[in-house]
């Protein structure tokens, strides 16, 4: 350590910037920006992050920690007495398996139809596209509550109700959309030219696609059914409107809310939340790339 | 024998006309160059030959095969994209191995083509790498190397030295030259970068607006151009075009620029007659006027408005009337801005170019054999 007197004895170092006033200022106003572009990103991320913390902690506490204050950082001492009551609350592994069904089948199903709109989206120009796109799109701006009203009258109409396809059937409605837009952007990423090149060297269209589109697609493919996955596992409203002995988890919690103690409304969050904070943290860099942000 | 033959092929795109009636033979084993500017229709008559877009009409042969309506794999081609187009989830030896596998070709003889291949690229180090440890030089290598290893007796490539930086692209022009004279594939190369044109072709045809306006070789597309758009865009500096006023006197037909006379060789004259009384533009190139300091009877007086050494010569910025000429000087000459010099026009390095048309006159020597 240099004292002050040392330090003024020192020379001054000869890289030392003397910066004007104006650049002064300047620098100034930069680090304040920049200070501010942080603070909001921080601010964004507490928001984000303190609920998922709070679930988190409480989920593994032992019952009577819910109402400790202050809160502790880590759940000690540990628990799993909360998680384990919730797990073996009556219909909660049903609802669990309901949902898991669900999210599969609205993932196989909206993968299929989702992949060649996609890809015929983002290939060729035919009749009528500009007018899909922006079917697609104007599907994505309503919220799911004003889509999901409407289609469960009709599927209840139909006698189509209590069924886990049936709301499989729902969500793959709700999730399309989004599935093929991400996957129309995953294939805009492939150039042409990579196609062309495989033809002029000796494939059909056929072979193009499955030699050299595909194991370029694949990965973006599989995030976006992952994401479509989540979605259906999330999803409550719909599901809510057309359930009532098959429900699926979200709806179980959710009709159970107000009759349950709050630490098993902590292990429920923390239930549903670990799926799909785990598929979003692998899938993440395909979630930018559909935003326009190509990272490497 | 795989003569490429182009009859009257069109293509539309909405209402842009970008292959317009284009007829265009390029011989067994000749190399080609489709050159002119950006836009002009060089890329889409090649997609045409290639079968990656077929033409709204018009014929394509390729050797004695009618192959307008067949897709790219039955044409017996191969090709150089311009994003090179490599495939980035294949290592260097499957990329360059490709076209091979597609065709059956046995293992020995995948493994012995895409070895002499790659060796004649000077990539025999990188075959077990991927796309993306490459440098963009080295990828174009790739490109090459997978385009040749096929053999086929096409090879098409679309600008495949653009992407690359200008010194490397220098290099890369000389190598290309010698590897397509070894391997005798006939070839069409697109380009909108002259010197490359001037450089590598055996012929050059130039294109603008979805038309071929001049097919002949380097040297007569040069020198010949056979329309004022030719003059203007091969050359650096571009051709010289000047205002001219024909006169003819006392039988003779003398061309003025300001009062100054050019006489055209006596082969122009007859065509230069009808246009007795009218303008006509003046075509030179830099090279082929004679600066001289001191004032002679058959030379121009101008003035020099910029002086542009360039080390092998000098570039002087003149103006004759209303027009800017460039002249091209030995890099002795000295003179200074502001300053007067005179300028002399042979005659023989003079074109004549129709002012309406922009076509270049030119001399029908059968007739006047006879
Ligand atoms: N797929 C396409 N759709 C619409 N217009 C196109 C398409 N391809 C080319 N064009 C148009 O055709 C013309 C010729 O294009 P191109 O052959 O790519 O020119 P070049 O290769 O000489 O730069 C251009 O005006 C271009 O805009
Ligand atoms: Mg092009």
């Amino acid at each position: 350590m240099t004292t002050v007197e040392e330090r003024q004895a020192l020379p001054q170092p000869t890289r030392a910037r003397v910066l004007d006033p104006a650049q002064r200022r300047a620098l100034r106003q930069m680090k304040l920006r920049r200070a501010g572009t942080y603070a909001l990103a921080i601010g964004i991320a507490i928001w984000i992050l303190l609920p998922i913390w709070l679930i988190g902690t409480m989920a593994f506490s032992p019952s009577d920690q819910v109402y400790a204050y202050p809160k502790p950082v880590v759940p000690v001492p540990f628990s799993t007495e909360t998680m384990q009551f919730f797990l073996e609350y009556e219909g909660i592994m049903a609802a669990t398996q309901n949902s898991i069904v669900v999210a599969l089948v609205t993932l196989a199903l909206s993968t299929v139809i989702a992949v060649p709109a996609g890809y015929a989206i983002s290939r060729y120009i035919f009749p009528g596209r500009d007018a899909f796109r922006l079917g697609v799109l104007a599907v994505r701006a309503f919220p799911i509550v004003i889509l999901a009203v409407p289609l469960a009258v009709t599927f209840i109409q139909w006698g189509m109700y209590d069924e886990v396809y049936t709301v499989a059937l729902m969500h793959t409605a709700l999730t399309l959309p989004t599935t093929i837009l991400v996957v129309s952007s995953v294939f805009a990423s492939v150039p042409r030219e990579f196609e062309e090149a495989a033809r002029i060297f000796g494939c059909t269209p056929v072979q193009a696609f499955m030699r050299v589109v595909l194991p370029l697609v694949l990965p973006g493919i599989a995030a976006a059914a992952i994401f479509t996955f989540v979605m259906s596992w999330n999803e409550v409203f719909a599901a809510t409107l057309l359930t009532i002995r098959n429900r699926t988890l979200p709806a179980l919690i959710l009709y159970t809310l107000n009759k349950s103690s709050i630490q098993f409304q902590y292990a429920g969050g923390f239930f549903m939340l670990v799926p799909s904070l785990v598929f979003i943290f692998f899938i993440r860099r395909y979630l930018f790339n559909m935003w326009g942000q190509i990272t490497k | 024998m795989a003569e490429i033959r182009v009859e009257n092929a069109v293509k539309t795109f909405g209402k842009v006309v970008a292959v317009d009636d284009v007829s265009l033979t390029v011989h067994d084993q000749e190399f080609v160059v489709l050159l002119g500017p950006s836009g002009c229709g060089k890329t889409t008559l090649l997609r045409a030959i290639a079968g990656l877009g077929m033409v709204d009409s018009g014929r394509v042969m390729i050797g004695d095969r009618d192959v307008t309506y067949l897709p790219p794999k039955d044409r017996n081609i191969s090709m150089v994209f311009q994003s090179y187009a490599i495939f980035p989830h294949m290592k260097v030896y499957e990329n360059i191995a490709f076209g091979l596998k597609m065709k059956r070709a046995s293992k020995e003889e995948i493994t012995q083509r895409v070895k002499a291949a790659s060796e004649l690229l000077h990539i025999e180090d990188f075959l077990d790498r991927y796309p993306s440890q490459l440098s963009g030089g080295q990828r174009q290598r790739v490109a090459v190397a997978r385009a040749i290893a096929v053999r086929s007796q096409v090879l098409l490539m679309d600008e495949p030295l653009s992407n690359l930086d200008a010194l490397l692209r220098l290099e890369m022009r000389a190598e290309l030259k010698r590897l397509l004279a070894e391997i005798n594939a006939t070839t069409i190369y697109v380009t909108h970068d002259q010197i490359e044109a001037l450089s590598m072709g055996d012929r050059i045809a130039v294109m603008k607006t979805g038309r071929i306006l001049q097919f002949d070789s380097p040297t007569k597309v040069y020198d010949m151009p056979a329309d004022q758009f030719v003059g203007g865009f091969i050359g650096t500096p571009p051709m010289n075009f000047l205002q001219g006023q024909v006169r003819r006197e006392n039988g003779a037909v003398q061309v003025y620029i300001g009062d100054f006379g050019l006489k055209p060789i006596p082969e122009m004259e007859p065509l230069l007659r009808s246009y007795d009384g009218e303008v006509i533009v003046v075509g030179i190139r830099a090279e082929n006027m004679e600066a001289l300091s001191q004032p002679a009877e058959d030379a121009l007086p101008v003035m020099v408005l910029v002086v542009e050494p360039l080390g092998s010569q000098n570039l002087l910025t003149i103006k004759i009337g209303d027009d800017v000429i460039k002249v091209s000087t030995h890099p002795d000459f000295t003179v200074a801005p502001d300053q007067n010099i005179w300028i002399r026009f042979p005659s023989e390095k003079i074109r004549w170019i129709d002012r309406r048309s922009g076509k270049t006159l030119i001399p029908n020597l059968e007739e006047l054999m006879a």
